[in-house]
């Protein structure tokens, strides 16, 4: 039925190689040495090809890599800890009040990640939770908790209330419905909310240089910042950092690429 | 949008017979399961929000702030800030930013959805390709556009000289500072366009096309006919999204200009943290004043979108 047109795939690659330019320049720099760095034209292949930028990211980078590691997975844990009881409730166990607790979490999407910095840091520092890698996990879930709940919600309400029903009938109280048929049943959407929550704790960088800014645990994004600020002219170092920081958002597109999809499509949020 | 199938690729069917006879669960089973994100809900939103609310509301200095025995301000820090000479550039360049990103976002995300709907060799695997700068972490895509657009080595510039036009100073001149954050968020911006539209067009019965190129109406009419009115719904939520995230745009532009040079790039997102976090002396009570009414406008705009998609919901 669909004509294959060798021209639109010819097309669809042009287009697709001009949006990941950056993507590839990023690539390009990071492995080009210092004396070309400011060579005009630049090149366009890493002719000289080095590893002094890679080099540098073992040297400094490796423990703010270990911290985005364990802030990212505590936030997952903690998201996926909350937003599943709630999503497993909201779907089927229908309590009252419970149209309004939905609504609330979409208001709370749409407070602008730099407003919840401010609040958190006046909290934090009379709680002295500034600086802390507790504290960052709890502010990093408050980006992925609002939309786990809505999709746990949403693929809970299609498991068969036959299922349910049938547990109950055999005696099983809500906790062990919940625990033993739903949340196996749910491993797809556990699956997409976990990498999110990974993805955007990985990716924040508002609330780290608020809450996090000067402390002992940095994660990358703050690496990548300092990078920038201190050492100008190491572009290739600053740009093999990125690539490293990278991989996690790359490794998550080829191996779990229909996740992601499902997820931007169920009204994913990005700040 | 939110159906159980497609946030599950291989998940169950949703069912249709369940709801009118099954028995009532005990509330207080419901509650147990809720109290965690209930509780989470008011610590970490309602009460750093209200924080926020309170900090501008104080006359706040160092001192106070720790001790949190500031005295009751008032209007005060928001007459501060209406009559600070930063407010009228920062009020424009957010409306600017905002309306000019998502322009340019949807309107190339339309088009590529388009062109990627045509099912051609390779195009699920390029279209997923289109995704990796959505994915990337903000400070990555951020610090890769400063390099490309710097003034004496950038690749952009070393572009533009190849084609004869003079060097651009993007990032240090006033005059161009805004455009460039808008280029680098419009990039990050148009994969969302792109994968929600796509998802707007597959639901689009094929046979209207078909029955309308019978009729002999070209590929344009059937676009500005057929696909563009129909796509209104899925259009007008995505652009309502793009409006709540764009005003909030904060980590492209602090990262690659800081506001600058001049405040030609502050926006209200960066005047915010400027004032509460970006000077030694910090100014918490107007940082705090123009967060809220960052806060009053995405929310504002966020119950137009709940508005407009339970409407969608209902028909």
């Amino acid at each position: 039925m669909t004509r294959r047109s060798p021209w639109k795939t010819a097309l669809g690659v042009v287009l697709t190689a001009l949006m990941l330019f950056p993507v590839y320049w990023m690539l390009n720099v990071s492995f080009t040495r210092d004396q070309d760095m400011r060579k005009s034209p630049p090149d366009l292949f890493p002719v000289h090809g080095t590893l002094e930028g890679y080099r540098a990211v073992l040297d400094d980078q490796l423990p703010y890599l270990g911290v985005s590691l364990v802030i990212g997975l505590g936030t997952v844990v903690l998201t996926v800890a909350l937003a599943a009881p709630a999503g497993y409730a909201l779907a089927k166990l229908r309590p009252r009040g419970g149209g309004v607790l939905s609504f609330l979490f979409l208001v709370a999407q749409m407070i602008p990640g730099i407003i919840m910095a401010m609040g958190f840091y006046a909290i934090y520092l009379s709680l002295g939770l500034l600086q802390s890698v507790p504290g960052l996990i709890v502010a990093d879930s408050t980006l992925a908790v609002p939309f786990a709940v809505l999709i746990f919600t949403a693929f809970m309400s299609g498991i068969p209330g036959e299922l349910l029903q049938a547990a109950k009938t055999d005696g099983a109280g809500p906790a062990r419905t919940f625990w033993s048929i739903v949340l196996p049943m749910s491993r797809n959407a556990i699956v997409t909310v976990s990498l999110f929550a990974f993805l955007w704790s990985w990716s924040d960088f508002v609330f780290a240089s608020t809450l996090d800014g000067g402390g002992a645990h940095e994660p990358i994004t703050l690496g990548i910042y300092h990078y920038i600020g201190n050492n100008n002219q190491q572009w290739n170092a600053i740009m093999a950092t990125a690539v490293v920081a990278s991989l996690p958002a790359t490794v998550i597109l080829v191996l779990a690429q229909r996740y992601v999809a499902a997820g931007v499509t169920a009204g994913a949020v990005k700040d | 949008m939110q159906d159980g199938g497609r946030t599950a690729p291989a998940g169950p069917r949703p069912d249709r017979s369940a709801p009118p006879r099954r028995p009532r669960s005990p509330q207080w089973a419901a509650w147990a399961f809720l109290t965690p994100v209930t509780l989470y809900l008011g610590l970490f939103y309602a009460y750093p929000l209200y924080r926020n609310l309170d900090l501008s509301l104080r006359h706040y200095t160092v001192r106070s702030f720790v001790q949190g025995d500031a005295p009751f301000a008032g209007l005060d820090n928001y007459r501060t800030v209406f009559d600070d000479p930063t407010f009228g550039p920062a009020l424009t360049h957010t409306v600017v930013f905002t309306a000019v990103c998502l322009f340019f976002q949807y309107a190339l995300g339309l088009a590529l959805a388009v062109f990627f709907n045509q099912n051609f060799r390779l195009s699920a695997t390029l279209r997923a390709l289109f995704l990796v700068p959505w994915l990337l972490p903000l400070i990555v895509s951020a610090s890769t556009w400063s390099w490309m657009l710097n003034s004496d080595s950038g690749v952009v510039n070393a572009v533009l000289h190849a084609v004869g036009i003079a060097p651009v100073n993007w990032l240090t001149s006033p005059s161009w500072s805004l455009a460039s954050v808008i280029i680098a968020n419009v990039w990050i911006g148009i994969p969302f366009n792109l994968v929600v539209l796509y998802s707007g067009l597959q639901s689009i019965p094929a046979s209207l096309h078909e029955a309308a190129a019978l009729d002999g109406a070209g590929a344009w009419r059937r676009f500005w006919h057929i696909t563009f009115p129909l796509l209104r719904p899925v259009s007008a939520v995505t652009l309502l999204l793009g409006l709540v995230y764009t005003l909030k745009v904060f980590d492209i532009i602090w990262i690659m200009t800081k506001g600058g040079p001049a405040d030609s790039s502050t926006t209200f997102a960066t005047w915010s943290y400027r004032l509460g976090f970006g000077n030694l002396l910090p100014a918490f009570g107007p940082g705090a004043a123009v967060g809220n009414l960052l806060v009053a406008a995405a929310v504002v705009f966020g119950l137009l979108y709940l508005r407009v998609q339970r409407k969608q919901a209902l028909s």
